[in-house]
Formats: structure tokens, C-alpha cells, sequence
């Protein structure tokens, strides 16, 4: 009996434990992979150029610096989308809105997240692009703007939802005072509230900037792909996420060319991880400072 | 003025609500109505035909449900395992700091790096192949987090009243847990479990290099063949078609199943929460 026990917290332990061995293998495996493809190219060149081109039949290009500027510019792009809209949606949400609307409009904004992303990437491809293509008379809306449109939606439910418990997190004797103090309700919530729960949104901003960031599809479907240092929002970019995706599939197992898609998995890795330990950290102070 | 600015203040805020509340009608609008066109049951259960450009979408249903078991085989018992340990068992360590840790980064980990390490771990290393078995192990890894924090909510959740009734009539920990903790967390741990099918049947790049194809006219038979799915279908169909235009009534019509098949899962996960929250409430 006493023994079953054991075995059996032994087995729990041991499945808890998995979680540190995936991200820790996660971490390996890509490193060790990525690592082979600088037997053939300089780190130097990996970091600094903006040349990826791996096919090409003089010297092959492997500059990541394009596909990085495009990822953070069409994940930028979705935040200045995202961000004021959001946390407007959030602050209407728990400051004025009734108890039905809330509970109505809720779980109906968080159903956008639950729309898959290549549902997103295709709606990009067949509605928002052409229309981009319209407004701006371009030959074709496969941009980075479609992309920021398109990512703005999938980001919105995480900021919403994630604003509002921000918001609700700010106790109400402090807008009590503020309105005490003769304030109206739009004052408080830009002179108390708003300040009371920016650390909160800050994280929910940062968790969903992660995300934009490791976004797939709907980058790869809706953005062009075109391999080049963009020029502005109306111009194709390939992100790195993309690049993986369309790549992967065709170069032989074991090339260069391979090992240099898992040395930008490690960099997508690294970066996304960053973003998201701050958010965690941001998260974290700012709940221990509540405490 | 002061009611000047509270009045576009508020205004702003109302507007931003209905711009997103439009922006989801909008979505699931056009989604609905131009694929509720192509929409029959013969959609649903035929076969592709003439390179994609008629018949259904049968083997991709197939696929998607078969991948999205296949993940939840995997990654629940595992999950569940793991939150058990983490509400019951650990105590707040090094340790276990270190795992929530790990569980909280693995949720932020971008799907197309666990198809990147599944390709690596799954078909090379460990030789599996491209098939319905490595994306289905893949998937269950990428769909961990999810699991985990769902079950540990839902373990959460029972009352400590429970435990020490089972362990003040004599029951091993172990005891406690299956017969007084485990049951009334079951809807719980349900619903996580739907919501984590849900999502790995909208999954699309994990699965891209692990084993999804682009065409196979039959249901696989096997973890050791190939598979069709219906987020990778849709891609197709959308991006990598030769005939673009042609197919785009039957990219709408898979967009639909899929956000369909998505939306009764989350319905259902809803409807669970909803009946056990109104249990416990009943209970007190």
C-alpha cells in the first residue's frame, strides 16, 4: 500500500517535472540544430545582414535582419491597432457598462480568439486584402498592414480580457475617493483608475505582442512573403515565422540551408521568450506589490 | 467642459466596444454566408475530386479529428498528471516554482517551434516519420500548458472539505484524491480537455512538417500514415492551389466547417462549466 503510493507521487512528480524537460528540450534541441548551420556561415553574418537568400546560385544570403524587422513591424502595426482599442473595449467593459452587456459582450469578444488562425490568414487573403488593394490602389493587399489588421484581431480578446481584470483589480475605494473628491466618472478612470491598473495592461499588452510575434498562418498567408527590408506598411514582408513555415518543407534534411531555419527557430525562441518573461515579471511585481 | 471631455471620453469607449463587437459579427458573417453555399451533406462526407476543385472534404474531418485525439491522448494524461501533482502533492519549492515557471513559457512558445522540434525529435531522431503519430505527439506538447492550468483550476476549485473528510476516514492521499477530488473536478478537467481539442483542431503549423499532406483521397487507417487536415486544407485551398479563384467557394465552405466544428466544441466546454458552476452553487 505504502509503496503504490509512493510510486504513484512518484508518477505525478515526474509528469509535473516533464514541463521543465520540454522547454529545456525545446531550448536544446533547436540550439544544437541551429548551431550546425555556422559550420558554413559567419554569426556575424546571421545577425547583421539583411540578405536571405538561401538558394541563390552565386553566394547564398543568410541575413536574418529583414525577416526580424518585418516581424516586429507587423506585430508593432497590431499594437497601435490593438492597444487603444482594447483597452478601451476593457474600460468600458468594467467601468460603465451594466452587468448583462458585460456578461453578453464578455464571452463574445473572447470568441475571437477562438476563431483558428489560418480562418484569419484566409479572411486576409479574400476580404481584407483586395480590400486594401482597393483603398490604396496597390496591385495586391498582401502587406504588412494586412497582417497588423489581421494580428489586431487575434490580439484583442487577450488585451481585453486581460485589461479589464486589470481594471477590476483596482480596488474601489479609490474611485470612491476620486469621485468624493468631485471628480466625474471619466476623470477618475483616466486620473486613478487608468494609472492604478497600467501595470496590469502593460503585461497584457506585452503576452499578446508574444503572441504577434510567434503568429504563424496568418502572417504567412496574409503579408506576401516577399523576402526583402520593408519599406513601409504597404510593402510584402516575410516574417520569421513565415520564413520557417515556407521553407521547411522544401530544403533537404541535414543542408545549411535546414540547420539556418532552426538557428531562426532559436532566434524566434529567444525572442518571444523575452517578451513573454518580462510580461510575467511585470505581471508578478506588480500583484506582489498589491499583496 | 469638463463634461465635454467626459462626454467624448465615454463615447470613445462605447465606440471602441462596438467596433469590436462589429469586427466578430463581421468575421463570422462572411464566413457563414458565403459558405453556407457549398454547405451540404455531401460536403461533409465525400471525397476531394478533380484535384480539389469538387467533391467534399471527408478525409480532412477525418484527419483533424483523428490528429486532435491523438493530441489529447498524449497530453491528458500527462496534464492532468502534472496538475494533480502541482494542487495536490508539491508544496511551494525551488522546485515546483520552476515548473509553473516552464508551464507559463511553454504556453507562450510559438507553434511553428514546436513543429521545428517535432520535426527534429519525433521524425528524426526518434524515426516516427511524418505521419498522424509525430503530429499528434507534437500537438500534445504544444497543447500541455493548456491542459495543466485548466485541470489545475478545476482541482482548485474543490472544496479542501472534501480532502479531509476522505483522509479523517482513513484514506491514503492517493485514496482521497481519486474518490472525493477527482470526481467532482471531473467537468473541470472536461472542459479543459475540450477547450485543448478545440484549439489543436485549428492548429495548422505544427503539423505542417510533422505529417499533414497536401492530398490524400482516403481516410487514414493507421498512426503511421499521413493525413489531411482541415486548417492545412484550408491553407491550400487559400494560398497553394493552382486554380485559386476556382476553389475559393470550397475554401469558404472549409473555413466554415472548421470555425464550426471549433464553435460547438467551445460550446460544449461552456455548457459543462455552466451546469457544474450552477451544481456547485446548488451544493452550498
Amino acid at each position: 500500500m505504502r509503496r503504490s503510493e509512493r510510486l504513484i507521487e512518484w508518477a505525478l512528480a515526474a509528469s509535473a517535472y516533464a514541463s521543465i524537460f520540454v522547454l529545456a528540450g525545446i531550448f536544446i534541441l533547436l540550439l544544437w540544430q541551429g548551431a550546425q548551420a555556422f559550420k558554413e556561415i559567419s554569426i556575424f553574418e546571421f545577425v547583421t545582414s539583411a540578405r536571405w537568400d538561401p538558394t541563390s546560385p552565386e553566394k547564398a544570403g543568410y541575413g536574418i535582419i529583414s525577416m526580424v524587422f518585418s516581424t516586429f513591424l507587423v506585430s508593432l502595426g497590431a499594437m497601435i491597432i490593438t492597444i487603444p482599442l482594447g483597452v478601451g473595449v476593457a474600460a468600458y467593459l468594467s467601468e460603465f457598462a451594466d452587468y448583462r452587456v458585460r456578461e453578453l459582450l464578455k464571452p463574445a469578444i473572447e470568441v475571437l480568439a477562438s476563431v483558428p488562425s489560418v480562418v484569419v490568414g484566409f479572411l486576409g487573403v479574400a476580404v481584407i486584402g483586395p480590400w486594401i488593394a482597393r483603398t490604396f490602389n496597390i496591385p495586391n493587399g498582401l502587406n504588412a498592414l494586412n497582417g497588423s489588421i489581421l494580428l489586431s484581431v487575434m490580439c484583442l480578446p487577450t488585451v481585453v480580457s486581460l485589461s479589464e481584470d486589470a481594471f477590476r483589480a483596482v480596488p474601489q475605494e479609490y474611485r470612491q475617493g476620486s469621485l468624493a473628491l468631485g471628480a466625474n466618472s471619466w476623470e477618475t478612470l483616466i486620473g486613478v483608475t487608468l494609472p492604478g491598473a497600467a501595470p496590469g495592461i502593460l503585461a497584457a499588452v506585452m503576452l499578446s505582442l508574444g503572441r504577434a510575434i510567434g503568429e504563424t498562418m496568418t502572417v504567412l498567408m496574409a503579408c506576401g512573403n516577399a523576402p526583402a527590408f520593408p519599406t513601409d506598411f504597404l510593402a510584402a514582408v516575410r516574417t520569421m515565422t513565415a520564413t520557417i513555415a515556407i521553407e521547411l518543407g522544401e530544403v533537404p534534411q541535414g543542408t545549411t540551408h535546414f540547420y539556418a531555419l532552426f538557428a531562426v527557430g532559436f532566434a524566434l525562441f529567444i525572442l518571444s521568450f523575452a517578451v513573454n518573461l518580462v510580461a510575467d515579471y511585470v505581471l508578478h511585481r506588480y500583484q506582489g506589490r498589491r499583496r | 467642459m469638463k463634461r465635454f471631455w467626459s462626454l467624448i471620453g465615454r463615447s470613445y469607449l462605447v465606440l471602441c466596444t462596438l467596433a469590436a463587437f462589429v469586427a466578430l459579427v463581421f468575421i463570422l458573417g462572411i464566413i457563414t454566408s458565403r459558405g453556407w453555399g457549398v454547405m451540404s451533406w455531401e460536403f461533409l462526407t465525400a471525397m476531394p475530386r478533380k484535384g480539389m476543385t469538387e467533391g467534399g472534404i471527408y478525409p480532412a474531418i477525418a484527419g483533424t479529428a483523428f490528429v486532435s485525439m491523438l493530441t489529447l491522448i498524449f497530453s491528458l494524461p500527462l496534464g492532468v498528471g502534472a496538475a494533480i501533482y502541482l494542487n495536490e502533492y508539491a508544496e511551494d519549492s525551488k522546485g515546483t516554482r520552476l515548473i509553473r515557471l516552464a508551464i507559463r513559457n511553454l504556453s507562450g512558445v510559438p507553434s511553428v517551434v514546436y513543429g521545428l522540434f517535432g520535426v527534429v525529435l519525433f521524425v528524426t531522431l526518434m524515426k516516427l516519420g511524418t505521419n498522424l503519430l509525430s503530429a499528434g505527439l507534437t500537438m500534445g506538447l504544444l497543447t500541455l500548458p493548456w491542459i495543466i492550468t485548466a485541470s489545475e483550476e478545476a482541482l482548485r476549485s474543490v472544496p479542501r472539505a472534501y480532502r479531509d473528510g476522505a483522509l479523517a476516514l482513513g484514506a491514503t492521499r492517493w485514496q482521497a484524491i481519486r474518490t472525493a477530488v477527482l470526481p467532482p473536478a471531473m467537468p473541470g478537467i472536461l472542459t479543459g480537455a475540450i477547450l485543448g481539442l478545440s484549439r489543436a483542431a485549428g492548429e495548422t503549423a505544427p503539423i505542417l512538417f510533422t505529417g499533414a499532406a497536401f492530398y490524400l483521397p482516403y481516410v487514414p487507417k493507421s498512426p503511421t500514415d499521413q493525413f489531411m487536415a482541415l486548417p492545412y486544407h484550408l491553407y491550400i485551398l487559400a494560398t497553394q492551389h493552382q486554380s485559386i479563384e476556382k476553389v475559393r467557394p470550397l475554401a469558404y465552405g472549409t473555413a466554415l466547417t472548421l470555425v464550426g466544428l471549433v464553435f460547438i466544441l467551445n460550446l460544449g466546454a461552456f455548457l459543462i462549466r455552466y451546469r457544474m458552476r450552477r451544481k456547485l452553487e446548488k451544493a452550498r
